[in-house]
């Protein structure tokens, strides 16, 4: 019994394994590295990424899979922009009706997905063309954002010491993640998404409100994607229709390594942190090692990506066996 | 009889789905306190109650009352909360929650806006505890026995105050010590006044638990009777709306074994085979049209040795000797190209392919052997479909139509069709009769009879003893995936084989 | 097989509504677009609206051809649009292997043989990869392919180094824009790759094996299909078809672009196989996708016609896939009439 809790967290035991490893290299090979500003930029840089990831780790629990989310980022960031830029929408006002289109655009092809029995990688293949096209119909050139009250919350912070600062942005996706680890393990809508990504016929047949689970899951994703956009166009300070292409797969990439099994059931957001975190000093890697181009990150990512559905596959596998 | 002691009483109730008429006026009564056995054939209707009663389905017509109520469900969720629980053949819980949290998901006790782990845990222990069991709740579902999982289910159902209880097919897949288990449980549930409506295939079974048995055929309403009243042959009688001589196997089974010739060679001779954590190594031969029977219960290494025997699983140790040659037999492809043949135990998921058709159901594997670069023309696939479609009478209204429309006895037959295509000399059935009307399988057990008649090979899986004993010449029993001993002429018989399957010690 | 029969036949059914579409399409061109039909012959080739629809249609149906191989196994290919920049990419660098170091001489002329095959073996590479991933290792075809999806451009724009490779090379270019008994030469590209697939499987035992798998893997592994080996061809193919897709894309505009070549051209094909009515997991018919690539070009050419920005048809396209997967969806039909819904004998 022990021996299949351990092998349970085998997973995640991985992935904190990596992240310190990263952090020792780096830390071992750059001055600087191992610094606590270093580290509080994982979490700025990352914000984005990091809000969406958790919302992906209930999709992926729950069995599904959302491909929009990239695309739900640009068209967001584009529409907040053009709101405040070309009508002088006041920007809480643009990035509450943001949000609010967001969660209804996860809650359309939630219900596409449990009404229709259309599967979720067509219905969010859809979606996320669907939102590519609305923000090139939004602008299809990038928009500045300025605002005095955009400049406000960016220059909102904490001051941590040692030269590092804690901004919104970074407190949006630990707030997030807090809510993320609250609504997981503490409330029924939480618990119901495992239910549904183990065994969604059980479910059903246990009586377990199945429907409105799902078609949450994808308004909660969507929610957390349109929050991501106002993060982005945050901390870009604009908004472009273009951004964000493949965003997906980093933050599929950030779940999975995180521990989250892709057939659904078994996850934790906790994990998905950690995994938000490695793809994070993946790119703070490739910064300091100064040489590196771009696109390097987003091969390293489906390198890093394939060696843990190995594992997961492996161990899976294993657990089969015994 | 006290009319305070009805639960549900069903009244001349339809339901019809485009073509077939599922209910005609189906009349049912559950009492407080009893085990009420509904028995029928496939399609006399048995699922389609049940999805009415549990609103899984609208009915048409006819009225149902509840504790005198009428009463009617939209959904299942909603048969839970008026104390209606049922429980599948398949267990429905959620294999990757803790059983605790299998016993109250959906209805997890809150403390301060958050579910109350520690509550969870400590009622679930309580509960578990009632019936018996002795395990550690925390603990995934998955890593407990079906047995376990069923009782969990059951736990689950009472924890949210069953008043009747709905048992489809429980017992399918336990062995016996797990049916005496459930069983227990069972008749403490009666005690306590709950209503059990149990289905079952297993005649034993209904004679050991109900009180009652209502017997539907075709969508009808046959009869309702008491358990204690009602003898055997009568109640198999009723089901399939037969004088019971007319279909009585065995003695037919019998009389072709005489005047079948005894000698053949040897086909195939396998020594030693084993597969680490799978198959404890065994000796088996089997000649030339002869039918071997593997025997034993659920979970005894039947279904293994067949897979090791077909290339699905590979063997750690051992030889098998085709005709005398050492051969390997490492693939499913490599077992065809020796003209093996394999109908799986599990129909829906590894025989059919539900959207093809019956003649591409029926080519398949003739084509596979073939390779892809020899393809049957449609004149050739329509003939080979249409001789078997006549040879094994499969009922179907033409060869295009999709397997998934058939019934399952006719699906089962198609299977057969496809191996019988390729011409094989050894053929593995694997419970080639389960859930399966009694005329398909009877039709099917005379197959088997003719088939090695023509000198092909056979081995014969089954659970039901009365079968591999008529079918079979010798009978190997197995246990705990070990093969124990073989049995052949007058001591294949139901006694012995039990004393074999519970004796302690190994006489090989 | 008589003609009643054949109507009724399940082949005919499924080709219906796509074939609709098609026409409708057409005929509201033929009385809202002056000249649509208009077929000009200069110096022995055709010009005009239609040849120009399937012209530019080419790249797709390729995609498409090998795409709806991929989802009658159950299966999808994320990846074919990073696989058509992976081979553009390669195409343009074997032909000026300088460039991206700043060199601007040519060098060598390099011949058209090593222009094509070396792009196209990386491309079935490609395909190989994702369907090792596949049949293989096992892993969720959507994942899998992602996968090469984002880390295949990464690659290309590597290849590249990130900038958009210009070229000349008269006899590549001719893959992109010549032509040959009077149509375009992508247009007989597609001819002859659809002609090879639909002989390759329906003259043979394996569109079959490839629709059993489809519909229910283990048991064709059971009766012998080698399983594991068509699906992994199925990907190299789709890889393959991807591939020439880039190169024309390349040749046509005389330059390789990492960033944007393919990019959303995976779901036109996925869009084009859907729309022609093949089942994700089972029956599946590549004149279909054509017929499916047909329809989405043609109302591409007709919203443009109509002076919209081409990045905006997206939103368009989008509407047109989910609605015909809803028509497709049984819960939808029997929403909307309880005729449509299959006479299946309930199980009891």
């Amino acid at each position: 019994m022990k021996l299949r809790l351990n092998q349970k967290n085998i997973p995640l035991l991985a992935t904190i394994a990596v992240f310190l490893l990263i952090y020792l290299a780096g830390s071992v090979l750059y001055s600087n590295f191992f610094s606590l500003r270093v580290f509080v930029n994982l979490f700025i840089d990352n914000a984005f990424v990091g809000v969406i990831a958790i919302g992906m780790t209930f999709v992926i629990i729950s069995g599904g899979i959302d491909l929009s989310v990239g695309s739900v980022v640009a068209f967001i960031g584009v529409l907040a922009a053009k709101m405040m830029h070309d009508f002088g929408v006041h920007p809480l006002l643009a990035f509450s009706i943001c949000l609010g289109l967001g969660a209804m655009f996860g809650m359309i092809m939630g219900s596409l997905i449990h009404f229709f029995e259309l599967p979720p990688f067509l219905v969010t293949l859809v979606g996320m063309f669907l939102a590519r096209g609305l923000a090139f119909l939004v602008s299809l050139n990038a928009i500045p954002i300025k605002h005095p009250a955009v400049n406000a919350i960016i220059d909102f912070g904490i001051p941590l010491g040692f030269r590092a600062w804690l901004p919104a942005t970074a407190m949006i996706f630990i707030a997030v993640t807090l809510v993320g680890i609250y609504l997981q393990h503490f409330t029924r809508f939480g618990r119901n998404t495992y239910a549904i990504g183990s065994s969604e016929q059980s479910a059903i047949l246990m009586g377990l409100p199945v429907g409105r689970t799902k078609i949450l899951v994808y308004t909660f994703n969507g929610l957390l994607s349109a929050l991501a956009g106002v993060v982005y166009s945050l901390y870009t300070s604009s908004g472009y229709p273009l951004a964000c292409v493949g965003l997906e797969l980093d933050v599929i990439a950030a779940v999975v390594i995180g521990g989250t099994l892709l057939s659904g059931g078994s996850g934790y957001v906790a994990g998905t942190l950690i995994g938000v975190l490695i793809l994070g000093l993946i790119q703070t890697f490739i910064t300091f090692q100064g040489t590196l181009s771009s696109w390097w990150t987003k091969i390293v990512i489906g390198v890093l990506l394939f060696i843990f559905i190995l594992l997961q596959r492996y161990l899976s596998k294993a657990g089969a066996g015994k | 009889m006290d009319r305070n002691n009805v639960l549900i009483d069903i009244k001349r109730v339809s339901k019809s789905f485009p073509g077939v008429l599922a209910l005609d006026q189906v009349d049912f009564r559950l009492r407080r306190g009893e085990v009420h056995g509904l028995m029928g054939e496939n399609g006399a209707g048995k699922s389609t109650l049940i999805k009415v009663l549990t609103g899984l389905y609208q009915r048409d017509d006819g009225e149902i009352l509840f504790e005198g109520e009428p009463f009617s469900l939209s959904s299942p969720q909603e048969a839970a909360v008026h104390g209606l629980s049922t429980l599948y053949q398949e267990i429905n819980l959620i294999p990757a929650l803790s059983v605790a949290e299998n016993i109250y998901i959906g209805r997890e006790p809150m403390r301060l806006g958050r579910i109350d782990w520690k509550q969870i845990n400590g009622d679930a222990r309580q509960a578990i505890r009632r019936l018996d069991l002795d395990i550690d709740v925390t603990q995934p579902v998955s890593s407990y026995s079906v047995a376990i999982q069923q009782l969990v289910a059951i736990t689950r159902s009472l924890e949210i105050s069953a008043k009747v209880l709905i048992l489809d097919e429980p017992t399918s897949s336990l062995d016996l010590a797990e049916v005496a288990q459930l069983f227990k449980v069972i008749r403490k549930l009666k005690e306590d006044g709950i209503g059990i409506l149990f289905v079952t295939h297993f005649i034993d079974q209904v004679y050991e638990i109900t009180d009652r048995i209502t017997v539907l055929r075709n969508g009808a309403f046959i009869g309702e009777y008491e358990t204690n009243k009602l003898p055997r042959i009568e109640l198999i009688a009723h089901m399939l709306g037969k004088d019971p001589e007319t279909f009585s196997l065995e003695q037919t089974a019998e009389k072709t074994k005489q005047e079948k010739a005894k000698a053949g060679q040897t086909l195939l001779e396998v020594k030693q085979l084993e597969r680490k954590g799978s198959m404890t190594a065994f000796d088996l031969a089997i000649n030339k049209g002869e039918v071997l029977g593997l025997a034993g219960l659920l979970g005894s290494g039947r279904t293994e040795t067949a897979r090791l025997l077909f290339g699905i699983d590979r063997s750690t140790g051992g030889s098998i000797r085709l005709e005398g040659e050492e051969t390997v037999i490492s693939s499913p492809r490599k077992a065809i190209s020796h003209l093996f043949a394999f109908c799986p135990e599990n129909r829906k998921e590894e025989g059919i392919i539900e959207d093809l058709t019956v003649r591409e159901n029926i080519i398949l594997a003739l084509q596979a052997r073939q390779g892809i670069f020899r393809p049957l023309s449609g004149r050739r696939q329509s003939e080979i479909a249409e001789k078997y479609i006549e040879l094994l009478d499969i009922k179907t209204p033409s060869d295009s139509q999709a397997v998934k429309n058939l019934s399952g006895g006719n699906q089962q037959k198609v299977i057969i069709a496809r191996w019988l295509a390729t011409e094989p000399r050894f053929l593995i059935l694997d419970e080639p009769t389960r859930g399966i009307d009694v005329g398909a399988k009877a039709e099917i057990q005379k197959l088997i009879l003719g088939l090695s008649e023509d000198g092909l090979a056979i081995l014969f899986i089954s659970s039901e003893l009365e079968e591999v004993i008529a079918c079979c010449d010798r009978i190997a029993v197995l246990r705990d995936r070990k093969i124990l001993s073989e049995l052949s002429g007058e001591a294949k018989e139901e006694a012995t084989i039990m004393q074999v399957i519970a004796s302690k010690d190994v006489n090989p | 097989m008589n003609q009643v029969q054949w109507l009724r036949s399940e082949n005919f059914q499924r080709m219906l509504w796509p074939l609709m579409a098609l026409v409708g399409i057409l005929l509201f061109n033929l009385f809202f677009t002056p000249g649509f039909f208009h077929i000009e012959i200069k110096d022995g080739r055709f010009f005009g609206s239609l040849v120009d629809i399937a012209n530019r249609a080419a790249p797709v149906m390729l995609l498409a051809i090998g795409m709806t191989l991929v989802f009658a196994t159950g299966g999808v290919d994320l990846s074919v649009g990073a696989v058509m920049a992976i081979s553009g990419a390669i195409a343009a660098t074997v032909i000026r292997p300088d460039y991206v170091k700043g060199v601007l001489e040519y060098g060598e002329v390099q011949s058209l043989f090593l222009v094509l095959s070396i792009p196209l073996f990386f491309s079935l590479l490609a395909g190989l990869w994702n369907g090792l991933l596949v049949a293989v290792i096992g892993i969720q075809p959507i994942i899998a392919t992602l996968i090469l999806m984002v880390a295949g451009r990464g690659i290309a724009q590597l290849i590249t180094q990130g900038q958009i490779v210009v070229f000349i090379h008269e006899p590549f270019q001719y893959i992109g824009s010549g032509f040959l008994f009077g149509l375009p030469f992508p247009i007989i590209l597609v001819l002859l790759t659809f002609t090879v697939t639909y002989l390759l499987t329906r003259r043979t035992g394996l569109g079959l094996f490839i629709e059993a798998i489809g519909a229910n893997s283990v048991a064709s592994r059971f009766m012998g299909i080698r399983e594991r080996l068509i699906t992994l061809s199925v990907y190299i193919f789709s890889g393959f078809c991807a591939g020439l897709a880039g190169l024309i894309v390349c040749a046509d505009i005389k330059a390789a672009d990492a960033n944007n070549a393919g990019l959303f051209l995976e779901l036109d094909a996925i869009a084009a196989v859907i729309i022609g009515g093949t089942m994700w997991g089972g029956r599946f018919t590549i004149f279909g996708s054509i017929v499916g690539t047909l329809i989405i070009q043609s109302l591409t050419t007709t919203i443009l016609t109509r002076g919209v920005a081409p990045e905006v048809t997206l939103v368009f396209k989008a509407f047109v896939i989910i609605l015909v997967a809803l028509i497709q969806s049984e819960k939808f039909r029997r929403l909307f009439s309880g005729r449509m819904a299959r006479k299946k004998v309930p199980a009891s």
